[in-house]
């Protein structure tokens, strides 16, 4: 039953009515189609382009917060205007084009880069009847727009004709390749609970069994976060810009607004992976029943930007690993944690519908399952993983007096010659 | 507590070093002790393979510009037996003043004539990477030097004595020549 | 078959956020491995030794602020022991008192922003150094109290130090030196449990003791590959040897233990501190000394452990006002001296890492 249409909780029920009225109207699905479709681009857009200029100040503000500082605070209320400011800076500045890079490319790349990060939004469960795209294979769609920034930035990075821009677009590379593994095997522990890759089906299950699926793959959540840090190049895996190493990477050359793409589409990715956490682990639009008494893309966008906060938290806290150690990680520990996730998942289900237990009791069971699972696995690999750099004690050893070791006479001559510079 | 360093006399290394080097020694005074420059090398090998002077920390080194000659300072210590003493070079050449080089025996002495190098222009052969350390090449002089942009008629830039101070209260002009 | 490779040759610096201040290192890479690393210095070359030849005694101790800019304090006491050593001028109690504590308290701060730029290339974006720049400004706070200057303080003298320190001081520092300990316990609970830091840290820029002690390196470098020496306990200068303390020792010599040994630093010198402001007796402040001091003939080397290791000044005079050979000794350049050793095998990432915790300052590198 559809609400009436200027019912806010679910802008989809107005939406629908227009159809239906341009129906009754007689109007073919040629046009109906394109209407509605661009209705709801423009309403993603709107929603896309406010929210990086949100993003823009809740980042700096928040990581100053973090950082015993007070951040933006300016321009308009609570410094709210910085990001226009900033934006008018940008668009004033002057977009350098270095002589030696692949100017059609260094162009093109900021812009194409923009087109996988607002795509992503238009799978978004944001209500019950609030998706512009209900694509039946919705998981693999984002997981596919995820990896062509591979390429993008590759295109940023090489034709800078920069030897930073060209190691941060080959790092980018390699380790957006091996993070899609253990992200996608993460994923896939969710849609074998829920039985689909649509998004709005996932949603579906988490209401119909009453509950989060971060409850049910914890494990998945962690890597996927993980994995999803990586792919964002966010702190603790920034290392494609890695502003203490390569400077900023693949962007290093890039000025004005072309910088200011690169920068608006991070924190656009970075949304779009909160969003896509939010509807595949934390229940997207439903919530316990409270989507009744609050707009459900309300609680949906609350949710998005309560893991955003956590990238933000991420970010102003962690140290950068080093790309070889980033390998490693996605590699030996978190490949295999994201095989085992996937394993216990594809069992469970495969007990559930095959002893056809109610819900009520097998689901709680899992949960504690995996948590355990969960737990237990991190804990011991992460011994293992990280021994080698434990074997000396926290602190410093204290000597009371000047103490100097024991050299051999006579002494070898110093074991390298060769000059320091 | 610890003592403080023990300083070793001039007389006391050149003592150590006749006793296994002799005729390298020039000159010990009680604040340093004067190598040939010729067997500054050897000499050096000695000192920090010595058990007992045990010179393995090349603290400083230091050119000084005496007008005529250079002088080449090695501030020299052990940490094992908390002692230092310093050791000095002359070298008699003003405008193509030339050492061996100490690097091979230690390599915190690298940097340290590069730096001697450019700013004094004395030569360390068989230093493996003998450039410029601050300046570029190509600089003109070498600024530490004490003749690097002299005044005309022999003046010398700096200070000779305060202003209104009586030159006889600290025995008149002491600046060289 | 075998790929057609050819070296990168990567010029970190001289604009670089990781190389604090203008220093430039150019590395040549294979992949993201350095086979080779040359250091170029130079850019802040403002040839001090030259102009301290035209310069009084006296009027040579701004320029010593100028060199370690981040630890001026220790410049300052550097040159004034060197001075008074070979004028031989006895320096009274309290200012021999005062300037421990002000020594120390720079060297807490020159500590803090040492290792929070080391975390900060580590890549932990920032928070760590804002929060240690939090307890360096309380610091600067108090050198701002005394002698009105933040970073080129100028304070002390030949003979003592330029002001006795005002009533609100003492009250001030008790202060600090009571929230300073949780401060450290705070930041070692937050900062040696992280795994990713001592990823990047542990077995990065390995300091052998043999090879330290042989490229003459000093300071926390020399501590962290694991000799105990410190010019402090060895050779105590000023009133040193009337404080109990206990020099840090490294494990391994690698870019994680110089940290370590930096944290632990900053709490001995809080004990040192407090020692300090138990026994500061009263008197005055400043030996009388000629403005126009003019030491007799002869030459000193005179050395203190500055926060970056040895600092040595190395003075010749002829009897002049003005010195005849003004030689600094700067740790900040001697440490570098096994870089290229340090650095071959290992990443640019553990360039970066490894040239942080070496914890150079341009202005003393260069001069």
């Amino acid at each position: 039953m559809l609400a009436s249409w200027y019912d806010f909780r679910d802008f989809g029920n107005a939406v629908g009515r227009l159809v239906e009225a341009l129906r009754d109207a007689g109007a073919s699905d040629h046009i109906i189609y394109p209407v509605t479709a661009l209705i709801g681009c423009l309403g993603v857009l709107v929603f896309v382009g406010g929210a990086t200029l949100i993003n823009i100040w809740l980042e700096r503000r928040v990581i100053g917060r973090m950082q015993s500082r007070l951040g933006p605070n300016r321009y308009g209320p609570f410094g709210l205007l910085q990001p226009v400011a900033d934006a008018i800076k940008l668009i004033q500045k002057e977009a350098l084009t270095p002589r030696a890079a692949d100017a059609i490319v260094f162009t093109i790349a900021p812009v194409v880069i923009f087109v996988p990060a607002i795509l992503a939004f238009a799978v978004f469960p944001w209500g019950k009847e609030m998706v512009l795209a209900d694509l039946n294979v919705g998981v693999l769609y984002l997981l596919a727009l995820g990896s062509t920034s591979a390429i993008i930035v590759f295109m940023a990075g090489y034709a800078s004709n920069n030897k930073y821009a060209l190691l941060g677009s080959m790092r980018v590379v390699a380790m957006l390749i091996s993070y899609e593994v253990p992200s996608v095997l993460a994923i896939l522990g969710v849609t074998t609970f829920a039985g689909s890759m649509s998004l709005r089906d996932i949603v579906e299950f988490q209401r119909t069994h009453w509950v989060f699926l971060l409850f049910l793959q914890p494990l998945a959540l962690l890597i996927f976060l993980i994995g999803s840090t990586v792919e964002l190049n966010r702190s603790p895996s920034d290392i494609a810009e890695a502003e203490s190493e390569i400077i900023a990477g693949y962007h290093i050359e890039y000025s004005g607004m072309k910088f200011g793409m690169f920068y608006a589409v991070e924190l656009v990715n970075s949304l779009g992976v909160s969003g896509i956490i939010a509807a595949l682990f934390l229940g997207g639009w439903w919530t316990f029943g409270l989507e009744k008494f609050v707009p459900g893309w309300m609680l949906f966008i609350g949710k998005m930007y309560a893991v955003y906060f956590l990238f933000i938290w991420f970010r102003g806290t962690l140290p950068r690993f080093r790309i070889d150690q980033l390998m490693a990680f996605a590699w030996k520990f978190l490949l295999p944690l994201a095989i085992v996730n996937f394993f216990a998942a594809a069992l469970e289900v495969l007990i559930w519908r095959e002893y056809e237990i109610s819900a009520g009791i097998v689901l709680p069971i899992f949960a504690v399952v995996n948590f355990a699972l969960a737990g237990a696995l991190i804990a011991g690999w992460g011994r293992v993983m990280f021994q080698q750099f434990q074997r000396f004690p926290r602190r410093a050893r204290l000597v009371s007096g000047i103490e100097v070791p024991e050299l051999p006479y006579p002494a070898a001559p110093h074991p390298a010659t060769e000059p320091v510079a | 507590m610890t003592a403080a360093t023990a300083f070793l006399s001039g007389h006391q290394v050149a003592e150590r070093i006749t006793a296994s080097l002799p005729g390298a020694v020039v000159e010990a005074t009680e604040g340093w002790v004067v190598v040939a420059a010729e067997r500054l090398v050897e000499t050096c090998r000695l000192l920090h393979d010595d058990a007992e002077l045990d010179a393995r920390f090349l603290a400083l080194i230091s050119g000084v510009d005496r007008y005529d000659y250079f002088e080449v300072v090695y501030q020299l210590s052990s940490l094992a037996k908390n002692q230092r003493f310093a050791l000095k070079v002359y070298i008699e050449e003003h405008e193509e003043p030339e050492i061996p080089s100490v690097s091979s025996i230690w390599l915190g002495a690298h940097l340290q004539e590069r730096e001697i190098y450019d700013l004094m222009g004395i030569r360390f052969s068989g230093h493996p990477d003998l450039k410029r350390l601050f300046l570029w090449e190509g600089f003109p002089g070498f600024p530490l030097r004490k003749d690097f942009m002299t005044l005309p008629e022999g003046f010398k830039p700096g200070l000779q004595r305060f202003p209104k101070e009586d030159p006889e209260s600290w025995g008149g002009e002491a600046r060289v020549p | 078959m075998s790929l057609k490779t050819e070296p990168l040759v990567v010029n970190i610096g001289p604009q670089h956020p990781s190389t604090h201040g203008v220093f430039r290192l150019r590395v040549t890479l294979d992949g993201e491995r350095i086979i080779d690393a040359e250091m170029i210095v130079g850019y802040l070359h403002r040839s001090i030794e030259k102009l301290a030849e035209e310069r009084t005694w006296t009027q040579n101790i701004p320029f010593t602020d100028r060199m370690d800019y981040l630890a001026a304090m220790t410049g300052n006491l550097a040159y004034c022991s060197a001075v008074e050593k070979l004028a031989g001028i006895e320096v009274p109690e309290r200012a021999q008192y005062l300037r421990v504590i002000f020594a120390e308290l720079q060297r807490i701060a020159s500590h803090a922003m040492a290792n929070g730029t080391f975390i900060n290339d580590c890549g932990a974006w920032q928070t760590p150094l804002m929060h240690m720049f939090r307890e360096r400004e309380k610091i600067l706070d108090l050198f701002e109290m005394t002698c009105g200057a933040r970073l080129t303080l100028n304070y002390m003298r030949i003979g003592g130090v330029a002001f006795d320190i005002p009533d609100e001081f003492m009250p001030a520092l008790e202060e600090l030196m009571d929230e300073l300990p949780d401060r450290i316990a705070e930041y070692e609970d937050l900062l040696l449990d992280n795994e990713i830091l001592l990823m990047r840290g542990r077995d990065v820029g390995v300091l052998p003791a043999e090879m330290a002690i042989n490229a003459s390196i000093s300071g926390p470098m020399l501590r962290g590959s694991g000799v105990a020496w410190d010019i402090r306990k060895a050779d105590p200068y000023a009133v040193y040897d009337r404080f109990e303390f206990d020099i840090p020792v490294g494990h391994n010599g690698d870019s994680f233990d110089r940290f370590l040994v930096r944290m632990e630093e900053v709490r001995q010198s809080v004990r040192i501190i407090r020692q300090a402001m138990g026994q500061l007796p009263p008197g005055p402040f400043c030996a009388t000394v000629p403005l126009n001091v003019r030491p007799p003939a002869g030459e000193v080397y005179s050395r203190i452990e500055s926060p970056k290791g040895e600092l040595g000044y190395y003075l010749v005079s002829d009897g002049g006002p003005t010195p005849y050979r003004y030689k600094v000794r700067p740790p900040s350049l001697i440490n570098l001296s096994a870089l290229k050793q340090m650095m071959i095998g290992t990443s640019i990432s553990d360039a970066v890492v490894t040239l942080g915790s070496i914890d150079i300052n341009v202005g003393e590198i260069d001069r």
